[in-house]
């Protein structure tokens, strides 16, 4: 046959180029995406300026810059890619594109596109941003950063898929996405330092799925993390990394509920 | 081509369907499709039609059976099958936000060797609308729309879910226009249909589905034949079937009265009406309402939901 096949990577640009002329026809969610990383940052400086961080090591910075990277994960990626599945799955347009060449992965992958984007440039500000304005300094593990970072992304993307098996429309999304945003900026250490809280709650809040990634760009900046919390915390990363791709093969919805 | 021209390009065995309730939506079908042919299959809602062709396009993995499509399995060789076949779902299935053409252009990435869609736009006479948004659309421009996605390969194999369902009279036409000279290019199509007359002026094949079951099977033209005829008059005034001549005499094989209307199921229709129409002759009656007519594929879906009726017990109708 003469007739030249798609590749995987044409099928994505394709799929992820549609995608994000719909992220900017929708307002909403594009507002959620932009601004709302950009603008909790000032409200975690507030809360921070609150705390004795000198006692524990951290400055200001230290402890902004990382909870910025958070809210970008959970708002920019995290939340707009609940509601992208969501419309998609209630539209039928996942199954539609499952009738053609597109393999799964292909489909979750090309959507979440956009968002990723967004996301990591978002991220590259926010750290810019950061740095000139709160005097952080350049990071002093950079490859621990940028390895948070992208497991951060990975986890936030099977986050949002395996939240979406849970949402029966776009509007309910605003609720669905709650526990995991609430219980990231709580207690994975973007508004509030692990190294301040008790011992023993510290250590359960390390187990949460966002808790490694904060740990790691942290430690990427201070260069104050051990071989063994690094790897630590890698390891937390990596197990729920492998969960989150257990749980969207077990719960992921291509069809809604009938 | 390494295909033999009368090769089965789609083959059932046995195939089953079960949801995740439990509920059996197919139930043990065979049925297999040659290349360039276009078959029907037919049936009320709740048959067992769309689950049936969501099997066929590789969209869910059968309970039992087997399926071959282009000679693999279409769920677990999904990659070697998909850039092959066309398919067109029941409903639906674009962003409401995206224009006609962006939809197009979107799913022609996905597709090899894709044609222009704005060529592919035009053929279903959607080319006009292209810089609509999806949301926009009439329910008959998204099933042309739909339809315009299934066509954009050139698919060898193409799968049709109630085409032209919301489409006007019109609308019909040019949706049927264009799967025969699909047909005459030698795209093998399996459509799925409530409309008899969509499945009769089509299909070369058809198989009618019930239940979950194939009732019958074979051109329009054989399933017509294994169906009786039926002649349908108004008793007249003053007379009870009984004062018929002997039923059995007439070559009927079954009849039903509702009020005063008598129908009559025969398959020696000429006879039955000679003697019926000289019966009246010579009692000096008129028969009313009187309707004659041989076997149609309107009859024969009526006669099988009507004997599966009476084979689960229910006796709507008086035998």
């Amino acid at each position: 046959m003469s007739t030249a096949m798609t590749t995987p990577m044409g099928r994505m640009t394709s799929l992820a180029r549609a995608e994000l002329t719909l992220l900017g026809r929708s307002r909403g969610t594009l507002f959620a995406a932009l601004f709302v990383p950009l603008i909790l940052p000032l409200s975690a400086r507030e809360a921070a300026k609150q705390m004795d961080l000198a006692e524990v090591g951290l400055t200001l910075g230290t402890v902004i810059l990382p909870a910025s990277i958070g809210f970008s994960l959970l708002y920019a990626v995290y939340a707009t890619l609940v509601s992208v599945y969501t419309a998609r799955r209630e539209e039928l347009v996942l199954k539609r594109l499952r009738t053609g060449e597109l393999r799964d992965t292909e489909i979750l992958t090309g959507a979440a596109l956009p968002a990723v984007v967004t996301g990591l440039a978002q991220c590259v500000v926010l750290a810019i941003g950061c740095t000139v304005l709160l005097d952080v300094g350049a990071p002093r593990a950079p490859h621990l950063a940028v390895l948070g970072l992208l497991l951060g992304i990975f986890l936030c993307v099977s986050l949002a898929a395996v939240t979406s098996a849970f949402t029966r429309s776009v509007e309910s999304a605003q609720v669905t996405t709650l526990p995991v945003v609430f219980l990231s900026m709580i207690f994975s250490g973007m508004f509030v330092p692990l190294e301040i809280l008790p011992d023993r709650v510290a250590s359960a809040c390390e187990l949460l799925p966002l808790t490694p990634v904060i740990t790691l760009v942290r430690g990427g900046w201070t260069g104050g993390l051990s071989a063994s919390e690094a790897l630590g915390a890698i390891l937390v990363a990596l197990v729920w990394t492998v969960g989150g791709v257990f749980a969207v093969r077990r719960w992921f919805r291509w069809e809604p509920r009938r | 081509m390494n295909f033999d021209e009368h090769e089965h390009v789609i083959e059932v065995t046995d195939l089953r369907r079960v949801y995740g309730g439990g509920f059996e939506a197919v139930r043990g079908i065979t049925f297999s499709v040659d290349r360039g042919e276009v078959f029907a299959l037919l049936g009320t809602n709740g048959a067992g039609k769309t689950s049936t062709v969501e099997l066929l396009e590789g969209l869910a993995e059968p309970a039992a059976g087997h399926i071959r499509v282009l000679g693999h399995d279409p769920y677990a060789e999904r990659a070697v099958v998909r850039p092959r076949t066309g398919v067109m779902l029941q409903e639906g299935g674009f962003p409401s936000e995206l224009t006609v053409a962006e939809t197009a252009r979107m799913w022609a990435g996905c597709v090899s060797g894709a044609r222009p869609p704005l060529e592919v736009l035009d053929l279903v006479g959607l080319a006009g609308k292209a810089d609509v948004r999806v949301k926009q659309l009439s329910g008959g421009e998204r099933r042309r729309l739909d339809l315009a996605l299934a066509l954009l390969g050139d698919p060898e194999v193409l799968f049709l879910d109630e085409p032209t369902t919301g489409l006007d009279a019109e609308g019909r036409r040019d949706t049927w226009e264009l799967v025969r000279r699909l047909r005459d290019n030698g795209t093998t199509v399996l459509l799925t249909t409530h409309y008899l007359e969509e499945a009769e002026g089509l299909a070369d094949r058809l198989a009618i589905l019930h239940q979950g079951r194939i009732a019958a099977a074979g051109t329009p033209a054989e399933v017509t034949a294994a169906q009786p005829s039926r002649i349908t008059f108004e008793l007249p005034e003053g007379y009870f079937l009984g004062d018929l001549p002997p039923l059995g005499e007439l070559g009927v094989s079954g009849h039903e009265v509702e009020g005063r209307l008598v129908r009559l199921r025969t398959h020696r229709l000429q006879w039955a009406a000679t003697r019926l129409l000289v019966w009246a002759e010579q009692a000096g009656v008129e028969l009313r309402r009187l309707d004659v007519r041989s076997a149609s594929l309107e009859e024969a879906f009526l006669g099988i939901a009507r004997e599966a009726a009476e084979a689960a017990g229910t006796k709507e109708y008086a035998a």
